[in-house]
C-alpha cells in the first residue's frame, strides 16, 4: 500500500500551479496512493532479463536536415493567447524569479 | 548600488581559497531551430517565427536537427570528450512564461559528451579546466518587463514574451570545479570563456556573439578557509554576458563572500544576478525552491545513438583548434609565446595570418595591426577588426612601401584614406599623389634650394660634420611635404656636397 502525505500532495499542486483545498489535499493524497499502487503491479512482472526501456519504437537517430520552413503567421499565433500586446504574448507580471 | 559588504581582493587571498565552476550556454548557428523548421534568424519581429512545435500546441511532434546533434558532438570531440554511444532528450518541467511548453526539453542523465578538458593559459601559466559534461537543449523565449523604470522585472506591471527564441538549439558545457587558482581564479575563468568562444569559432558552430545572447555565461563561486578539507558554499551568478564581465563576477563573488565569512555568517546556495554597470551581483531566486523539475525522458523523441563511423568522421572533420593553431603559427612568424599573447589579446591572430597569406612578410604584417592600426582601433573606441580595413589591403600598403612607392609615413596618408572609404591603398596613393618622388627635376630642385637657404649647414657638412646632413634632409621633406624617399634625398645630398 502507498502512502502519500498531505505535504507530498501539496508540494505537487504547488509544482502544477494547482490551488487545492485541505479537504482536497486528503481527497487526492487517497486517490493518488490509489494510483501508484495501481502502477507498482508492474513492479510484479519478472523483468530480470528485460533491457530497460523508455520507449516504445525500437529506433534512435530519427533527425531531420537543417532546414527552414515556413512558420505560422504571428496573427494567427497570437490568436491563441488570453492577452496580446505589440506582437507579442501578454502575462502578469512575474514576481520573485530574477532580480 | 550594492550594500554588500566587500573584503579587499589580496586580502581574501590571506585567508580562503576560491573555487570557480562555469556554465556556458551556447546558442548554435544552425538555419533552423532544434526541433522545428522555424527560423533563428536574430531581430525578426516578434512571434513571426514560431509554430506549434516550438509554441508546445497539443498533438505536434518535435524531431531533433540532425546539423545541432553533430555540432554538439563536434564541441565535444573539440575539447577532449567522450562521446556517448547512446543519449537522450528529457523534460525539464517548470513554469515560467518562456518556456512555452511548461518544460524545456533538454539532456539530464544522458547526455551527448562527457569528460573532457580545456587547458587555458594565464600570465605564462596553464590551468586544466575540466569538462564534466556538453549537452544539448533548447533555448527559451525572451521576456519584455512592462511599467517598470528600467525594463527590470521589479516593479513591472506585467511582461510581453516573444518567443522566437525558443527552440533555438543551446548547448551548455559544464566544467567540474576548478581549484587552486587562488589569486588567478578570475582570469582563469576568463582566459576559459575566451579560449572556449575561440574554438566555437574555429568550429564555425556558432556565431558567439556575447552582445547578442548567442554566448552566455554562469559562474560559480565558493570560498573555503585555506587549508580546510571541504569546499565552501557556492553561489551561482547569471547573466554574465561579457568576457571582462566573468573575471569581474569572480572577483566580486570573492570580495563579497569573504566579508560574509569573516563575519560569522554563512553564504546561501543561491543565484545571484551580475549587474553589468556595477559590475555587483545581487540575489535571485533562491536555489531550494526551484530544485523539483521531475526530470523525465522525452518520449516524443527517439534516443541518439552515434556510432563509431559517424563520431570518426565528424573527428576527421574537426578544423585545426586554436592552441595548435597558435603553436603552429608562432613557429612559422619565428614569434615567442609571448609575443603570441599580445596578438591574441590584441585580438589580431586571425588579421594577421589573413595578412600573411595575403602576400605580407609576418613581421610587417604584425608591426602595422600591433601598431598603426591598433593606435587607429584604439582612437576610435574599436576592436581591430572593426576596422575599415581588410588584411589583404593591409598586405597591399605593404607591399606599396617594399616596393619603394611610398614610405611609411606616406602609408600612414593612404591608411586615413582607405579607413575613409577612398578605395583601395594604390587607388587612395594614386588619388591622393602619395607616391614617393623619384629623382624628378621637381625633387632636384627641392635639394638645391635646401642647400641655398642653409649655407652654413651645408658648410659643416662640406667640412665633414655628416650628421649635420638630416638637417637638410628634414628640409627637403618639409619641402615635399613627405613624399620624397629620405634615403634619396641624403644620397642626393651627399652627391652635392661631396662627402665620401
Amino acid at each position: 500500500m502507498s502512502t502519500l502525505s498531505r505535504k507530498d500532495v501539496a508540494h505537487l499542486a504547488r509544482l502544477a500551479r494547482l490551488a487545492v483545498t485541505d479537504e482536497e489535499l486528503d481527497l487526492f493524497a487517497g486517490q493518488l496512493a490509489a494510483v501508484l499502487d495501481a502502477v507498482a503491479q508492474v513492479g510484479r512482472a519478472g523483468v530480470e532479463d528485460v533491457p530497460p526501456t523508455t520507449h516504445a519504437v525500437p529506433m534512435t537517430n530519427v533527425f531531420r536536415a537543417d532546414v527552414v520552413r515556413p512558420s505560422l503567421a504571428p496573427e494567427v499565433v497570437l490568436a491563441g493567447a488570453p492577452a496580446a500586446e505589440d506582437g507579442r504574448f501578454r502575462v502578469p507580471r512575474i514576481l520573485g524569479e530574477e532580480a | 548600488m550594492t550594500t554588500d559588504k566587500l573584503v579587499d581582493f589580496d586580502e581574501v587571498l590571506t585567508r580562503y581559497e576560491p573555487v570557480i565552476g562555469l556554465e556556458t550556454h551556447v546558442e548554435l548557428g544552425t538555419a533552423s531551430k532544434m526541433f522545428c523548421g522555424c527560423s533563428t534568424t536574430f531581430g525578426a519581429e516578434p512571434n513571426t517565427q514560431t509554430c506549434p512545435v516550438c509554441l508546445g500546441l497539443p498533438g505536434s511532434l518535435p524531431v531533433a536537427n540532425e546539423m545541432a546533434i553533430e555540432s554538439t558532438i563536434r564541441i565535444g570531440l573539440a575539447l577532449g570528450c567522450r562521446i556517448a554511444t547512446w543519449a537522450r532528450f528529457s523534460r525539464k518541467n517548470y513554469f515560467y512564461p518562456d518556456i512555452p511548453k511548461g518544460f524545456q526539453t533538454t539532456q539530464y542523465d544522458e547526455p551527448l559528451c562527457t569528460a573532457g578538458h580545456l587547458d587555458v593559459e594565464v600570465d605564462g601559466e596553464t590551468y586544466r579546466v575540466e569538462v564534466e559534461r556538453v549537452h544539448l537543449e533548447e533555448d527559451t523565449g525572451k521576456n519584455l518587463h512592462v511599467g517598470g523604470s528600467t525594463g527590470r522585472i521589479h516593479g513591472a506591471d506585467h511582461s510581453l514574451i516573444d518567443y522566437n527564441r525558443a527552440g533555438i538549439p543551446l548547448v551548455e558545457i559544464v566544467t567540474r570545479p576548478i581549484p587552486g587558482a587562488g589569486a588567478k581564479a578570475p582570469e582563469v575563468a576568463k582566459a576559459y570563456v575566451t579560449e572556449l568562444r575561440e574554438i566555437l569559432l574555429a568550429l564555425g558552430v556558432s556565431e558567439v556573439r556575447m552582445e547578442q545572447g548567442n554566448l552566455r555565461c554562469d559562474v560559480n563561486t565558493s570560498l573555503a578557509p585555506i587549508g580546510s578539507l571541504e569546499w565552501g558554499t557556492r553561489t551561482e551568478t547569471k547573466n554574465v554576458n561579457s568576457l571582462r564581465s566573468v573575471e569581474r563576477a569572480v572577483r566580486f563573488e570573492m570580495r563579497r563572500q569573504a566579508a560574509v565569512l569573516d563575519t560569522d555568517g554563512r553564504v546561501l546556495q543561491e543565484t545571484r544576478h551580475f549587474h553589468e554597470d556595477t559590475g555587483t551581483t545581487s540575489p535571485g531566486r533562491s536555489k531550494e525552491e526551484a530544485t523539483d523539475y521531475r526530470y523525465f525522458p522525452e518520449p516524443d523523441l527517439v534516443p541518439v545513438a552515434p556510432d563509431e563511423e559517424w563520431v570518426g568522421k565528424l573527428k576527421a572533420g574537426l578544423p585545426e583548434l586554436p592552441a595548435a593553431r597558435r603553436a603552429r603559427l608562432s613557429d612559422e612568424w619565428g614569434i615567442s609565446p609571448t609575443e603570441m599573447a599580445w596578438l591574441v589579446n590584441a585580438g589580431a591572430v586571425e588579421l594577421v595570418s589573413d595578412t600573411v597569406a595575403a602576400g605580407a612578410a609576418p613581421s610587417d604584417a604584425r608591426k602595422w595591426w600591433l601598431g598603426e592600426l591598433a593606435r587607429r582601433a584604439n582612437d576610435a573606441g574599436t576592436e581591430l577588426a572593426e576596422l575599415a580595413v581588410t588584411p589583404p589591403q593591409v598586405a597591399e600598403l605593404i607591399g606599396l612601401i617594399s616596393a619603394g612607392t611610398i614610405n611609411d609615413q606616406l602609408a600612414r596618408q593612404a591608411l586615413d584614406g582607405v579607413l575613409a572609404g577612398e578605395g583601395s591603398p594604390a587607388q587612395v596613393v594614386e588619388a591622393r599623389g602619395l607616391a614617393v618622388m623619384g629623382e624628378s627635376d621637381e625633387l632636384v630642385a627641392a635639394v638645391d634650394a635646401a642647400i641655398e637657404a642653409n649655407p652654413d649647414v651645408a658648410d659643416k657638412v662640406r667640412g665633414g660634420k655628416v650628421q649635420a646632413i638630416g638637417a637638410l634632409v628634414g628640409a627637403v621633406m618639409k619641402t615635399t611635404r613627405g613624399q620624397a624617399d629620405a634615403a634619396t634625398v641624403k644620397r642626393m645630398l651627399e652627391e652635392r656636397l661631396t662627402v665620401s
